[in-house]
């Protein structure tokens, strides 16, 4: 099956060849479904431990999310037969995944940075407080 | 005489190839879904136009009493939702796109031929909600759909269209992916032999580069309008402050896809432009690989921008200055492909054919366009510009004045392909200029009275301003401005008027009219049903020394002392 | 087959007719998957800005939140839907060996995982909805439902987000009290009047009041309403919760009813070899459901 990991630019010269695409032995799924498991196990377990009391925050989150990023990692790789299949399509869920990312930090740096600015305290009443003082000031609304 | 096909298939074109109502509603062929985007379009953009008209109207003096104010907010937004949803977004790509790409490239057919179709009627179902919306009370919250108004503004009452009008566009969101999906497919893994990269029309890089920004922005739209249906229809305390929700993230939701999507819109616009310059000063392209590669770098700036539209919406000042500061590198790419299309027409053998015209009238528009636009990236300028109307004639310019221009340049460059007939050249032109007249009129006005401080979106500008003068200042602009637009809508009207009258009596068009090199000329006009019946092999698609015209068919032909490219028989341009 | 020279009469079946070669049809349709894929992981991607969003800024919504989900429900989830993944891995491996009966049975069982996952997220759905923790502004319209009147404490008043909101507001613009009193007062204390000014966001108060309640289980939680340590705006928690889980389920419901159309296809022997697309598209689609829930398992059931 080695035309599939191949990156020759034209699909079709590698023609007249049945039984496309790379198969990968039962074997090698179930080796990937124990690791799967193995590491749903340590991550609840890690997470029923209080980082916090040792004083390193953010441990529990980034144990978690590593966890998370090795398992989705294994399932891209393997369930998905990214391992053997033509780079491009990996690039095409990296690349994704990579925008996904710009979003996230730019709207992460932009919002933590103007919600303490608005108001001290919570700026997510101030609609609130605003409608309470127009109701003080308008009777015959409804409350 | 006229073109002789040797090749049984191209006897039958793919006009003529089937017929009845459900050959065309079940067609997969890219050429009549391409067709029925077409004109679905245009008749989408009829309404559209139709309501900026009676906008214009209700403008052209102070005091005009032709709207009510609410009857006003919702005819600009529908002049706005369809513009954009309807008309601009399909209609380079999945319009002149879905017939022109896969030809252009030596395919038969896109790689999805059925999710093609699906593509269209999605597209049918996202404009029926939107004539649901219209029924239903109609939406004024404009194209943005900014929270909190779209989530609170009169919920039970009328303007109830926001939801069906969320639905629509999510609808022709998907429209807009699957194309998108298969335009990369079709390009990546359907290339003839001898079709490298760059050997590809730029239209394709520019199409390619379009279909990009579709898949990676518009699911993002998707669930950004999923979330406000949600909000206005549960009240889910995300976007509304109301209920403890950010308004500002509502912003970058929805602008994380809707600056890409101005580059949906502009990308394949310089696309067609790149070919119709080149083709028509019959001229190699000068400087291909830059302009390749600025449609790819385009499509990746566009995505690192979009905090552009928020600089007074309470976004913060670190963002901004980012944002404003990368706004700029944007013109980087774009001034590439103006200085090498403007390097293509030097010393060009040039037509001045309708297409040529409208390819030149892009060229100014959207320099005006483009430039105004730092003036907005700008952020001092842009305290002051914001909500003007110098952002209305800045997008105008870039929008409609480019990327529609570009798109009725590109539907006269391939109207006798599409149709198989040729259009009147002389009124052609006087269309083409008339447009170009009505519009810098109806939208040059706008840059200087908005520079003034005339706020958009106001019904009426009447004490506008905080001098009774304000108002008599704005008066003959606007006056213009109306003046403009009416120019315009009678060029369209005639522009309409030949193409039609062309369908049923123009000359049959030869498969080569305009001299163009790429693999559309080489089938007939119209194409055959089935583009190639043998893969085509492929040479420079910018040499335009192997061409010769030819009185008897009036059109261009390949010279017969020059051997064609690829082995014999390989070859699809017969004659 | 080496050169273009090749005309439909010669196709395969299933090979489309504007395809060359079967291995071009195939790579395509695989291009195609992933760039679907690709709008999946968009798609789902504006949840997770909106979650980190949420998340980075208010950091107690979450902590506060999640100990209302059932860890073991989640983890238990999580294998369920790693097992089906492996069922749907191999009925790809099994369709292209031809092994027909492996191949039914896979996909047989990648449903029922399916299911099974629908099943208990169904129960932790219901419950949660019985205990009255719903999405949007549930926790500050006013009164509870009277008929959900065996979930409150009629001891303890109703803290509304006005309240928590003025406490916060006075908690801001008040000199900070000494230190003892940012221990948590006995909820008896607070019986008859809104929740006092806290010093600092009241997420810092949570340590105080998770203590009191993690040993018990989450039956023991003040329902939200009831909680003045609650953070202002918890129901954005639930909201992002439902919002997430719930697209999430909805593909999970997509996918059973493809892969059943798949079983029934593959029962009609219409899989081989030669032709396994369908089966090999279906499985990237369910694979990436289970991507999108390995994340949302950590990031929902396992907060400190």
């Amino acid at each position: 099956m080695a035309q599939v990991t191949d990156t020759h630019k034209h699909s079709n010269e590698d023609a007249g060849h049945h039984g496309v695409g790379h198969i990968v032995s039962p074997k090698i799924l179930i080796a990937n479904t124990i690791a799967l498991l193995v590491l749903t196990v340590i991550t609840v377990a890690v997470a029923k431990i209080d980082f916090m009391e040792y004083n390193i925050h953010e441990l529990n989150m980034i144990v978690a999310l590593g966890v998370a990023v090795v398992k989705a990692s294994l399932v891209c790789l393997f369930f998905m037969h990214l391992y053997w299949d033509r780079p491009f399509n990996g690039f095409v869920l990296v690349g994704s995944i990579a925008f996904v990312a710009l979003f996230m930090v730019l709207a992460m740096m932009d919002t933590s940075e103007y919600r303490s600015d608005i108001v001290p305290g919570d700026s997510r009443g101030v609609v609130e407080r605003i409608n309470a003082a127009e109701q003080r000031y308008a009777p015959g609304s409804t409350p | 005489m006229s073109t002789i096909h040797s090749h049984s298939s191209a006897e039958t074109n793919y006009l003529t190839h089937s017929r009845g109502f459900l050959s065309w509603a079940l067609t997969l062929d890219h050429k009549r879904i391409g067709v029925m985007y077409l004109v679905s379009v245009l008749l989408s953009f009829f309404f559209g136009g139709l309501f900026a008209l009676v906008v214009r109207t209700q403008l052209i003096f102070p005091g005009m009493d032709l709207l009510t104010r609410d009857q006003y907010n919702q005819v600009f937004t529908l002049h706005g939702a369809i513009m954009v949803f309807l008309v601009i977004i399909p209609s380079v790509p999945a319009a002149l796109g879905n017939f022109i790409l896969p030809i252009m490239l030596g395919a038969k057919d896109v790689a999805f031929p059925r999710l093609n179709l699906m593509s269209y009627y999605l597209w049918l179902f996202g404009a029926a909600f939107f004539l649901l919306a219209l029924f239903m009370g109609g939406i004024d919250t404009g194209w943005t759909f900014y929270t909190p108004y779209s989530t609170d503004a009169d919920k039970g009452s009328q303007f109830a269209g926001v939801i069906p009008a969320l639905t629509g566009v999510f609808i022709l969101g998907f429209s807009s992916i699957f194309t998108g999906m298969n335009f990369i497919v079709t390009i990546h893994r359907m290339r003839p032999p001898g079709m490298t990269w760059f050997r590809m029309p730029l239209f394709l890089w520019a199409t390619y580069a379009t279909a990009v920004i579709q898949v990676l922005a518009t699911p993002v739209l998707a669930i950004t309008l999923g979330l406000l249906a949600m909000e206005r229809a549960f009240g889910i305390g995300i976007f509304n402050p109301a209920l403890g929700g950010d308004p500002v993230l509502y912003q970058h939701f929805f602008w994380f896809y809707s600056h890409p999507a101005v580059y949906i819109m502009i990308l394949p616009a310089m696309g067609i432009i790149s070919e119709l310059i080149s083709v028509h000063s019959h001229k190699h392209i000068f400087g291909y690989k830059f302009i390749a590669f600025s449609s790819i770098a385009i499509a990746i700036f566009g995505f690192l921008v979009w905090g552009h539209h928020m600089f007074t919406s309470g976004q913060s000042e670190l963002i901004t200055v980012i944002f404003s500061a990368i706004t700029f590198s944007v013109s980087i790419p774009s001034a590439i492909k103006v200085f090498n299309w403007l390097a293509t027409l030097y010393k060009g053998s040039i037509s001045l054919n309708t297409p040529m015209l409208y390819a030149l009238s892009f060229m100014i528009i959207f320099s005006i366009g483009g430039l105004t636009g730092l003036h907005l990236g700008t952020l001092a300028t842009d305290i002051h510009l914001h909500d003007t109307y110098f952002v209305v004639a800045h997008f105008h310019y870039v929008m409609m004045g480019s990327a529609l221009l570009a798109m009725i340049g590109g539907l006269h460059h391939w109207w006798p392909k599409i149709t198989g007939k040729m259009y009147n050249e002389t009124l052609g032109r006087i269309g083409a200029i008339g447009v170009f007249i009505g519009f810098n009129l109806t939208f040059f006005p706008q840059f200087i009275m908005g520079s003034h401080g005339m706020p958009r979106r106001y019904h009426d500008y009447s004490g506008v301003g905080w001098l009774p003068e304000m108002t008599q200042l704005y008066a003959p602009y606007h006056f213009w401005s109306s003046v403009g637009s009416y120019v315009m809508a009678l060029a369209f009207f005639l522009t309409a008027g030949y193409l039609i009258h062309s369908i049923f009596r123009g000359r049959p068009a030869p498969a080569n009219p305009w001299g163009g090199r790429s693999l559309e000329w080489q089938c007939s006009s119209p194409p055959p049903h089935n583009n190639f019946d043998e893969a085509p092999t492929v040479g420079d698609c910018y040499d335009y020394s192997v061409l010769e015209w030819d009185e008897a068919q009036q059109g261009y032909r390949w010279r017969p002392d020059v051997p064609r490219p690829g082995a014999g028989g390989a070859n699809p341009y017969k004659h | 087959m080496t050169t273009s020279t090749h005309h439909a009469h010669d196709h395969p079946p299933h090979l489309a007719h504007h395809w060359e070669t079967p291995q071009q049809q195939f790579d395509a349709g695989k291009l195609g998957m992933w760039l679907f894929l690709a709008t999946e992981v968009l798609f789902f991607g504006g949840l997770f800005v909106g979650y980190s969003v949420w998340r980075g800024n208010d950091p107690e919504l979450f902590q506060y939140g999640s100990r209302f989900l059932d860890t073991n429900m989640g983890a238990l989830n999580t294998a369920i839907l790693i097992l089906s993944s492996m069922t749907m891995a191999m009925a790809v491996t099994f369709a292209q060996q031809s092994k027909q009966k492996a191949l039914v049975i896979c996909l047989v069982l990648t449903v029922l995982g399916g299911a099974g996952f629908m099943v208990i997220k169904y129960f932790e759905y219901t419950h949660k909805f019985h205990d009255g923790l719903f999405a949007g502004p549930a926790f500050y319209n006013g009164p509870p439902d009277p008929t959900k009147a065996h979930l409150w404490d009629p001891s303890l008043p109703v803290v509304t987000q006005e309240q928590l909101i003025a406490a916060r507001m006075a908690a801001a613009t008040t000199p900070p009290p000494p230190a003892d009193a940012t221990d948590a007062q006995p909820l008896t204390a607070q019986r008859s009047a809104i929740a006092p000014p806290q010093a600092g966001p009241s997420g810092l108060n949570l340590h105080a009041n998770r203590a009191s309640h993690d040993s018990h289980g989450k039956h023991d939680l003040l329902h939200p309403l009831q909680d003045p340590h609650r953070p202002v705006n918890a129901h954005v928690f639930f909201t992002i919760y439902y919002l997430m889980t719930g697209l999430h389920g909805i593909h999970v419901l997509v996918g059973m009813g493809v892969i059943g159309w798949l079983a029934v296809r593959a029962m009609k022997g219409h899989f081989n070899s030669e032709y396994f697309t369908p089966v090999d598209l279906v499985g990237l689609y369910w694979h990436v459901v289970d991507l999108v829930w390995i994340f949302l398992f950590p990031l929902f059931y396992l907060i400190h």
